[in-house]
């Protein structure tokens, strides 16, 4: 206790060196940098489109790019953002650097598909890198048919295939954890006492698993369509352009899922360790999380409301969308419950976990007026679209993310990121970020159309206010990106356990040896046992 | 520019005071959870922060707790659903009296096609205080009409016909907008809905030429050759089409299907994928032959011809008759 942190002489970082160490290695902490180096490239050309498109925005006339620039501008920045960053993000790079640390296991099941799965994955994001450079795709990430099949003149099975590939990677992925979280938790780990990250990883694996060859199939169709015109989807050859819709969104539905679990289970971690207390209700946190997972494939419809679908159809997955909003509901009550006599601290990764509540509380909240069938009619398709995902897949999973990774930092590097850049960061994400998108649900409800280059006059003060908010939110994301490379030479010396917590992961050294632990540790406690004061310099 | 800033639309048809309410509801809804949220969360930082509060409890649950905000929450949940679904049925089923227009969606225009003739594009005319369907199809890709004053959207889809139905309650000029993404000039697939006095609008239809739709059908029906087979007079070749619109066919295969505008839409471009029972697959397909236009024109012809005493549409032939196409 209260010795200074020493930097471990041998680590998984210096046991070997050069290029082909990197690119051959089978250790799933480097493998996490790899994952965390690609979608970070991915993460800012997606951010570099949403620039652009919020620069268009700022007059009336989309002044700045042409139409067809600006369609594929949005559409690209779907589409990296979605496939490239979103879906891999926490599960491909905090998931594969902490998930065996956090099972007191030397690595994932099995070492070298993970090492294919990230070729996969860069092959895929290749594949749509060049697809956009070599003049881009305009169809809407969500690439609906007959335009994407027989109109559009751009990319698109480029595009599309790209992100098929990358969805072997995302299978790959989530076979490789199902199994590692079976097969390979330490003595005396028994399911209760995982930590709830681990469950969030599961929950998410399994529908990586199940979902991710359906949109395979949907964007071969699409492909094949556009090639062979075989009349799957264009009614011009006998296809059906709805049912396009039905598979799409049977894989895109749950997806979000896969995208927000994650952050889901890295909140948990947060709330609990700032607040030196077990998470309030754990086996509710813990089922809700594979409730969310089971309940997300059964309501996709809710995105063809307006689609001409049956009214008796649209109600029973109206009926459904909300229940599968109750999980959601439970888990956000449960992590306020946290906070209740607790010992909080207010360092950089508690203060993204409070912004994660905030956001994500408006988020969820605005989804009911999605699921209500009365409001959807007039709010679909809208800017309140637009800003209720945002208010779950940026204020929520990027905040959890960039929260997870100031939290797993010291135990990734060793040394410790500079406290006070932190905080500054998560005000101005969080400023930013409500700046950019509070004004989208006023846009929405008055009636602006999502997808628009050009705009009613009478609606550019609150374009004005959401694209200020962007260049702030902007900053906001550059920041870490700075001082955490800064860190990297200048931190402090972290040492195992920064912060006082109570997984595995900060049992090992920090950084960790390359095989994790020296001796296999046993479990003989429940997740987030802190009834027994922790060594920590910790504050 | 500060002036003047709307935050909320215009409400101008029955539907958006339906839409609002439930809305409004909502919205409180969310302000409530979310001020708990927030000033439970806010409240607990600051009271058990660590520099006051250094030594944390250890608690793990209350079971009364969950139980409690699961089940309230979803009691409330079942609330908007309930009402949202009484809001969408009403959106789902035009009154029987509603007075038609026609509806083409096309890269990146809207034409629109009144029952007496007139045309227009990117315009849309309707009285005030009646009650309009309009009966959409589009000729390339999926657009989506749609009229924030009204609260009022719907898919419009290629290949078959959809329709929304709304009353007007205010006149004025509203927005119209294609909120289904079309391609390259897909902001520009915008137009204006004129609410007018009804006085007004039938001044402003007998503004027309060229005859009312269902006559411009008559002529195509007559230029197509349709007339040899559907007779009016006798039993043709093919079922009399007098009164078949809104009528329940008994098809070849057994099934019942009922004549809207997709199916006779169907019957012309797609010829034998439903033969009407007791006739030959003998009807030559039109698809390529026959504009969005025409089709509309057509089924408004079909529309106008009442069934006739005596000769009940549909039959699948006069008792006595020779079985036709034998």
């Amino acid at each position: 206790m209260a010795t200074t942190p020493t930097y471990p002489k041998e680590h998984y970082l210096n046991h070997d060196f050069g290029i082909k160490s990197w690119l051959l290695t089978k250790d799933h902490k480097r493998i996490g940098i790899l994952y965390l180096l690609s979608i970070t490239l991915f993460f800012f050309v997606g951010g570099f489109f949403a620039v652009l498109i919020r620069l268009n925005l700022l007059t009336p006339d989309g002044a700045l790019v042409t139409a067809d620039t600006y369609n594929k501008l949005f559409t690209m920045h779907g589409i990296m953002m979605v496939f490239f960053f979103l879906v891999p993000s926490i599960p491909a790079t905090l998931g594969n650097f902490v998930l065996p640390l956090a099972l007191g296991a030397k690595d994932v099941a099995f070492p070298k598909i993970n090492l294919l799965s990230w070729y996969i994955f860069v092959a895929g994001g290749a594949m749509t890198l060049w697809a956009v450079m070599t003049g881009g795709v305009d169809t809407g990430w969500t690439f609906y048919v007959p335009f994407s099949t027989s109109y559009a003149q751009s990319n698109v099975i480029l595009a599309a295939m790209g992100i098929f590939v990358a969805g072997f990677s995302s299978i790959l992925t989530g076979l490789n954890f199902i199994v590692t979280i079976h097969r390979m938790r330490a003595p005396g780990l028994t399911w209760f006492r995982l930590p709830l990250f681990v469950w969030a990883t599961y929950a998410t694996a399994l529908i990586q698993v199940l979902g991710t060859p359906v949109i395979a199939i949907t964007l071969l169709l699409v492909g094949l369509e556009r090639g062979l015109h075989i009349g799957v989807f264009d009614p011009k050859w006998g296809g059906d352009p709805v049912l396009f819709q039905h598979m799409f969104w049977f894989y895109s539905h749950p997806a979000v899922y896969i995208m927000i679990l994650p952050g889901m289970g890295v909140m948990s971690e947060l709330i609990s360790t700032f607040s030196r207390k077990p998470v309030f209700g754990y086996k509710f946190v813990a089922f809700s999380s594979l409730a969310i997972a089971v309940f997300g494939f059964i309501v996709w419809a809710h995105h063809l409301f307006v689609a001409g679908i049956s009214v008796y159809s649209a109600m029973v997955f109206s009926f459904l969308s909300f229940a599968v909003a109750i999980p959601s509901a439970i888990k956000t009550f449960n992590w306020t419950a946290t906070l209740y006599k607790g010992a909080i601290s207010f360092r950089t990764p508690m203060l993204y976990a409070f912004g994660f509540l905030g956001l994500f509380t408006i988020g969820g909240l605005t989804g009911l007026f999605m699921a209500a069938l009365g409001t959807d009619i007039h709010i679909h398709d809208t800017y309140f679209v637009i800003a209720h995902f945002h208010y779950i897949m940026v204020g929520g999973m990027v905040m959890a993310y960039i929260g997870g990774l100031h939290y797993w930092w010291p135990k990734i590097s060793g040394r410790m990121y500079p406290e006070p850049w932190g905080k500054l960061s998560a005000l101005i994400i969080f400023l930013g970020f409500n700046l950019t998108f509070f004004p989208q649900f006023i846009l929405g409800y008055l009636g602006m159309p999502r997808r628009y280059h050009t705009y009613p006059p009478e609606w550019q003060v609150l374009h004005v206010l959401s694209s200020a908010g962007a260049s702030i939110l902007g900053v906001g994301y550059l920041l870490p990106m700075i001082y955490l490379l800064w860190s990297l030479k200048y931190g402090e010396v972290a040492g195992d356990n920064p912060w006082g917590a109570t997984g595995l992961e900060w049992q090992t050294a920090s950084p960790p040896p390359a095989h994790n632990f020296v001796e296999m540790p046993v479990v003989n406690e429940e997740a987030y046992d802190y009834s027994k004061e922790r060594e920590a310099a910790f504050v | 520019m500060w002036f003047n800033v709307p935050l909320f639309p215009e409400r101008a048809s029955t539907l958006a005071n339906q839409v609002d309410y439930l809305y409004f509801f909502i919205v409180l809804n969310t302000v409530f959870f979310s001020a708990i949220v927030f000033s439970v969360a806010a409240l607990f930082a600051m009271k058990y922060r660590r520099s006051k509060h250094p030594k944390a409890e250890q608690i793990h649950g209350s079971m009364i707790l969950e139980i409690g905000w699961s089940v309230l929450p979803f009691m409330i949940a079942m609330v908007m659903f309930a009402w949202g679904a009484v809001v969408f049925f009403d959106y789902s089923r035009p009154p029987a009296n509603a007075m038609e227009i026609y509806g083409i969606g096309k890269q990146w225009m809207w034409k629109f096609e009144h029952v007496e003739g007139q045309r227009e594009i990117n315009q849309l005319h309707v009285p005030v205080g009646r009650d309009v369907r309009i009966i959409l199809t589009s000729q390339d890709v999926i657009h989506d009409f749609a009229v924030p004053a009204f609260r009022l959207k719907g898919d419009v889809i290629p290949g078959r016909y959809t329709s929304v139905w709304f009353r007007a309650t205010q006149t004025g000029t509203y927005r119209l907008f294609c909120d289904q993404y079309c391609g390259t000039l897909h902001a520009g697939m915008v137009g204006d809905v004129t609410v007018m006095d009804p006085a007004a609008y039938q001044e402003w239809l007998s503004g027309s030429g060229q005859g009312s739709l269902s006559q411009q059908g008559e002529k195509l029906f007559i230029q197509l050759g349709c007339v040899t087979c559907h007779r009016s007079d006798i039993q043709g070749r093919g079922p009399v089409l007098a009164g078949v619109f809104g009528s329940q066919v008994h098809l070849a295969d057994g099934r019942t299907v009922t004549a809207d505008e997709s199916y006779i839409r169907e019957s012309i471009m797609f010829s034998s994928a439903k033969i009407v029972a007791g006739f030959p697959n003998i009807m030559p397909s039109f698809q390529g032959q026959i504009s969005e236009d025409g089709l509309i024109q057509l089924i408004s012809y079909i529309k106008s011809l009442k069934p006739q005493p005596g000769a009940p549409a549909n039959a699948p032939a006069a008792p006595g008759a020779k079985p036709p196409g034998k």
